[in-house]
């Protein structure tokens, strides 16, 4: 929201973090119930409580700062004081003292508020990068399937924008506060030191100081919620529309779409009117109010003054007030009013920010993996022998995706698993690699049950390619060496040589070094996938699992990734997931499941005799 | 910006009274801290000629006197100190009536810009949306769709806010800052000439450090960037770096991130945070010397204490107005920037002028679709597609067969003249597609394209699409696209909402809803390119039947990587890297093609479910 006038304090000019005015910046504090409310600030406190002497160096400086600023007009008021006297009157001994003060005073302020921002730049940077590496680190530790219910935009959001969002609130908004109730109480004591009965002003001024603030956090501030969500769907629309322009243009339809924006705009653009008329008064009004109070103040401090000159009003009285309290006075009511304004601002954002900080503990709440068993096995080299037996599991409890799977892998067999979509594929995978556990039954490695063996162990006996090929923005041999840390450059080679890559890296334009990133070089998908078959080279586990990993290619890159897959497989286990044929009917044993059970199983010549399902499916192709 | 500008033209008349409004409110507010110092030097003190100016006086004295008169109504003897009390409330009184013409003034006048900052950006961004609709695809990939994007958003909002801003601001803070200094100029020019001396300092502290810190925010954005990445490669890949045991290793990949935005966060704000600081103390430091030189002035005799307590007023007011004017520049700067994409985008000329006949003269000849030695590129350099040509009857079926980026989608691209072809020429029935109009020519088509556009919408409307089509058009669609039998199944069935792009259905079933968008205009030409790669071949095998049999006399184009999918065609071509290398029907390809062959007997069926 717009900060009030131009007449105030130069604040917030450069310096907004926050940026509330920006339509396109949806999210709004929501308000927590008290109870969560005082949990979550409860931890924010331990988190605080970490930094307690930068903390307290703050407060230190912002008390300090505050008081020499405040400080000032009193000064000036003095000076004024023995100006007054007129032409060739000046006590100028007073005057040159109390400018020089002042200008000591001043400078020390501003120099101790630049301290003052400092330590809580630096404090705010502590307590966001803490909180990140915290994130990240638990996040990291969460089971698969928190990733596989959680959108990465949220998460994304929540380790960039929450966390911002707390600290700004954290390292800014506590201290603004302190700040803000040292320079309203400050300014009022010496104010009723100057004249006390002035103060009568601030009984017509603050009450509507508060009716404005009151009106700004149940009017306005929901309507510019609304701006922002409004502004939200306009900007989905135009994303949304823009992707489909040439689609759009091939059926001719802009006009109609265009129609389409047209309404949205105009609401958008009511909203942000609507927001707008509304908050057109706030700046106006806090001039006013600034305004009332000076016209107030010379009213009655004028008549005061005016007695005091003329000898009615005693020195000692309690009315007696001369130029330069005066000249104080109006300065001092401008800072004492400066934050009663800001305080619904604040207060907003202490909130949102609470919002923020409950979604952070949120995720430091979700419960990690759990612990390997303290008795768990360290597989070293495995045989490669897998078993299931009566395996049951469901990612919710009440919908079961596996009924009762039994199954014997003997040592360098190749399994295919084939079945409709949903059938329970992939998750055959995510319970061998225990990405999930099973609910009933057994998985066993070697005959150890996979309980029994640490994860780190279980899953380095596994090397997966998986349909989406997964490259981090790193260099090409980082990606490939990724597979077993310490890989010398000539294994990389060797790995890429093996995946017949290696001529494709060699021509890019830093070779091995090149980094993988979303833009600059491109590498089609089956290139990405070779590098994965490349590392997965590297690796050299027992065990090969490749889930539809030829899916997402044209069948002449297809070919090429075969080629190199064969060689992957020669000794290993594999479990292959596929949908082409040419993958599958080569395969030791063929198993065909359907919701969740196997319902055939065998050679693709014995299924083929047997007629079932996949002998249906086999033939269908030539219909 | 001028473009920009350019649409407050229409309000001029508006803007002018506006910003009268506004200039007037503020002059009344600008007189406050001159009624102020005139109620202590003229009213409480006695004024001495030599110091207040004339004016001064004689206001004063015109209000006592008119004020003496009226009094003595009432009273005969009146102490002068009740008249004077008496005056200091009148004058008050009309210190709160300025405030309030002020209030009143000023927000009439914020109201009626904001008004006129909506309709602008409301036109503008409109006018950027159909601009940015009508783009032809080569100009869409010029600018690329993200950018687009930022233009109609961010850019806009940009210009919305500015236009509102300056217009209360733009008024505002010169009326503060230079009706300021003239009201204080004619007070006391020597304690003008002090704020003078001060502003330009907080001038260049504001713009050294705003010319500092812009750089800098952008490379907070970058680390910014850097961090996320990590986090969203680390959320996508999870089961790699499970199943690889890789957390310490991707911890330390991000706190190297993680340190490097820190540091720059860091850095940026300990410089940014030096503006507040810095311009507080300028501000304070024109107090000190306003005071200080006051009272040499005083002593001398020529200025008043009256004018040192206004002119510490005005001075807070003044240097506010300087901030506010330092603030319209950074904020020009950011809007011309933004005005500049914007215009850059409504002055592209529009792509893909329609052409006359005798420039490409129409051809007798059957009619369907004609590639006569054609040849393309995108960027004028390296041929996506070269000396392509074939031709298929009306009526006919055209397969289009090839590997990734062997051109096959941009051959179709070409039939709609989303592109220009570099040479040659594609005729529709006999006429060449530069000649006709873009409307005329895409009502021939009905096409489904590969990952093709799905809105959130209901399936009714995305079969629909804007259309004057039926709701029995698109059931009559959806079956020939065998996609009526799983709408059926869903409980709001043709009114379930899709979500953008479609993720809250299956592959193929989006495949099928697109087909029916491409069927349900009852085109001449039909487009299925990689349309059905996602359908396992029963489904597969009865959208092909049930197009042969409900749409005869629709001449159909499908590109498929699956030998199966176009097997039946009458025309198959075979595209490797832009070149036809085979053409005919199946059983010709089977026998002259070998790499046809090849990609046969290796997909033996290819896909085999959904």
């Amino acid at each position: 929201m717009n900060k009030g006038g131009m007449g105030g304090m130069a604040g917030g000019i450069l310096s907004n973090p926050r940026q509330q005015n920006n339509p396109n910046n949806i999210k709004s504090g929501k308000k927590l119930d008290p109870k969560t409310r005082r949990r979550v600030l409860l931890r924010l406190g331990k988190y605080l409580f970490r930094y307690k002497w930068t903390l307290l160096l703050g407060f230190v400086l912002m008390l300090s700062s505050n008081i020499l600023g405040l400080w000032g007009p009193k000064l000036s008021g003095q000076a004024i004081n023995a100006i007054k006297f007129g032409r060739g009157a000046v006590d100028f001994d007073t005057v040159y003292a109390k400018v020089a003060l002042m200008a000591v005073c001043y400078l020390g302020s501003a120099l101790l508020s630049f301290a003052l921002a400092v330590t809580l730049v630096i404090l705010g940077k502590k307590i966001t990068y803490a909180l990140r590496r915290d994130l990240f680190n638990h996040l990291i530790t969460l089971p698969v399937g928190y990733f596989d219910t959680h959108q990465t935009g949220d998460i994304i959001s929540h380790i960039s924008y929450d966390v911002d969002t707390v600290n700004t609130s954290l390292s800014h908004d506590l201290l603004q506060i302190c700040a803000s109730i040292v320079t309203v109480f400050g300014s009022l004591y010496l104010m009723a030191t100057i004249s006390p009965l002035l103060l009568i002003v601030f009984a017509v001024t603050v009450p509507i100081s508060l009716l404005q603030t009151k009106n700004r956090t149940t009017k306005i501030r929901p309507l510019f919620r609304l701006r922002s969500q409004k502004f939200g769907e306009l900007n989905g629309y135009a994303e949304e529309m823009l992707s489909g322009q040439k689609t759009i243009r091939a059926y001719g339809r802009q006009n109609v779409i265009n129609g389409r924006f047209a309404d949205r705009n105009c609401d958008a653009c009511n909203a942000y009117y609507n927001a707008d008329y509304h908050g057109a008064t706030i700046g106006p009004s806090v001039n006013f109010i600034n305004n009332l109070s000076l016209s107030l103040i010379i009213m009655f401090g004028g008549i005061f003054y005016l007695y005091s000159q003329s000898g009615s009003i005693a020195p000692a009285s309690i009315l007696f007030i001369e130029l330069g309290d005066l000249s104080s006075f109006v300065q001092y009511s401008r800072k004492f009013s400066g934050p009663i304004n800001e305080f619904a601002n604040i207060l907003a954002d202490l909130q949102s920010a609470l919002s923020a900080a409950e979604r952070i503990f949120n995720i430091l709440d979700e419960e990690p993996e759990p612990k390997d068993d303290d008795d768990a096995e360290i597989v070293t080299k495995a045989d490669g022998r897998v078993d299931f037996e009566n395996v049951k599991f469901g990612y919710l409890p009440e919908k079961t995706i596996i009924q009762n799977l039994s199954l014997n892998v003997k040592k360098g067999q190749t399994i295919a698993i084939v079945g409709p979509t949903g059938a329970g594929k992939t998750t055959i995978i995510n319970l061998l690699m225990r990405f999930y556990d099973i609910n009933n039954g057994k998985i066993s490695l070697d005959g150890t049950d996979i309980r029994h063996i640490t994860r780190d162990s279980l899953r380095a006996s596994f090397t997966m390619v998986l349909q989406d090929t997964w490259l981090f923005g790193g260099t090409v041999a980082e990606n490939i060496a990724y597979g077993r840390e310490g890989a010398t450059m000539d294994e990389i080679v060797a790995a890429a040589k093996a995946a017949k890559i290696d001529g494709f890296i060699r021509s890019l334009p830093e070779g091995y070094n090149t980094v993988m990133t979303d833009n600059g070089v491109s590498i089609s998908k089956g290139q990405k996938q070779l590098i994965t078959i490349a590392r997965a080279m590297l690796a050299d586990s027992p065990i090969l699992i490749l889930d539809e990993a030829t899916s997402n290619v044209d069948s002449m890159t297809e070919q090429r990734i075969q080629e190199a897959m064969l060689k992957l497989m020669q000794g290993r286990t594999c479990f292959v997931i596929a949908h082409r044929l040419s993958t599958i009917q080569n395969a030791d044993l063929i198993l065909v499941v359907q919701k969740g059970n196997v319902t055939e199983s065998g050679t693709h010549n014995e299924l083929m005799r047997a007629g079932g399902f996949y002998a249906s499916l086999y033939n269908s192709q030539f219909s | 910006m001028r473009r920009i500008l350019a649409y407050l033209g229409k309000y001029k008349g508006e803007i002018s009274v506006t910003l009268s409004v506004k200039a007037l409110a503020t002059l009344i507010e600008l007189a406050l801290p001159y009624i102020m110092g005139l109620i202590i030097d003229c009213v409480v003190g006695t004024p001495d000629p030599e110091t207040v100016s004339e004016l001064k006086i004689s206001i004063v004295n015109g209000i006592e006197a008119l004020l003496v008169k009226t009094m003595a109504r009432f009273s005969d003897s009146i102490p002068g100190t009740t008249v004077k009390t008496v005056e200091i409330v009148v004058w008050a009184l009309i210190m709160i009536i300025c405030a309030g013409l002020g209030v009143l003034g000023n927000v009439w006048a914020n109201r009626r810009t904001s008004l006129v900052a909506r309709n602008v950006s409301e036109d503008c961004r409109n006018d950027l949306f159909v601009r940015t609709m009508w783009l032809s695809p080569a100009q869409t990939d010029a600018f690329t769709v993200p950018s687009l994007e930022s233009r109609l958003t961010t850019d806009t909002y940009n210009i919305h806010s500015f236009i509102n801003t300056t217009q209360r601001m733009g008024i505002r803070a010169p009326v503060l800052l230079f009706g300021g200094l003239a009201i204080t100029a004619l007070q006391d020019w020597r304690l003008t000439l002090i704020m003078v001396a001060v502003l330009p300092l907080i001038f260049i502290a504001v713009f050294f450090l705003t010319a500092k810190g812009l750089p800098l925010y952008t490379r907070v954005q970058k680390a910014v960037d850097g961090m996320i990445r990590v986090v969203r490669e680390d959320a996508e890949g999870i089961r790699v770096i499970k199943a690889l045991s890789k957390k310490k290793y991707e911890f330390r990949r991000y706190d190297e991130e993680n340190v490097r935005l820190a540091a720059i966060e860091r850095k940026t704000n300990i410089l940014m945070s030096s503006a507040n600081p810095a311009m507080t103390f300028f501000m304070n430091l024109g107090l000190v010397a306003v005071v200080m030189l006051g009272a040499v002035f005083v002593n001398r005799g020529v200025s008043t204490s009256g004018n040192i307590i206004s002119f510490i007023q005005y001075f807070t007011m003044i240097s506010g107005a300087m901030m506010a004017v330092t603030r319209l520049f950074v904020m020009w700067s950011k809007a011309s920037a933004s005005a500049r994409r914007i215009t850059e985008v409504l002055e592209t000329k529009a792509g893909l002028p329609v052409a006359s006949e005798e420039e490409f003269p129409a051809r007798k000849e059957e009619s369907g679709i004609v590639f006569d030695d054609v040849s393309f590129s995108y960027t004028g350099k390296a041929n996506v597609l070269e000396n392509i040509s074939f031709s298929v009857k009306k009526g006919q079926k055209l397969g289009v067969i090839g590997a990734t980026g062997s051109g096959k989608t941009t051959l179709t691209a070409l039939m709609m003249r989303f592109y220009d072809v570099s040479r040659g020429s594609v005729r529709i029935d006999g006429r060449d597609v530069r000649t006709i109009p873009e409307e005329e020519l895409h009502s021939m088509f009905g096409v489904a394209m590969q990952n093709d556009f799905i809105a959130a919408d209901t399936i009714e409307e995305n079969i629909i699409f804007g259309r004057n089509l039926t709701h029995e058009d698109a059931v009559r669609a959806a079956k020939i696209a065998q996609a009526n039998e799983f709408i059926e199944t869903l409980d709001e069935k043709y009114q379930y909402s899709l979500t953008s792009k479609g993720t809250n259905v299956s592959g193929g079933q989006r495949q099928r809803i697109l087909i029916s968008r491409a069927i349900a205009g009852s085109p001449q030409i039909l487009i299925l390119d990689d349309s059905s790669s996602a359908l396992d071949y029963r489904t597969d095998s009865l959208l092909r039947r049930a197009i042969a049999e409900e749409m005869k006399g629709v001449t159909t184009v499908t590109v498929a990587q699956r030998v199966s999918s176009v097997m039946s065609s009458d025309v198959i071509i075979v595209l490797d890297e832009g070149k036809i290398i085979g053409l005919g029907t199946h059983e010709q390809l089977m026998e002259s093609c070998p790499v046809y062959r090849e990609i046969s007997d290796s997909q033996m069926g290819g896909a085999f479910l959904e």
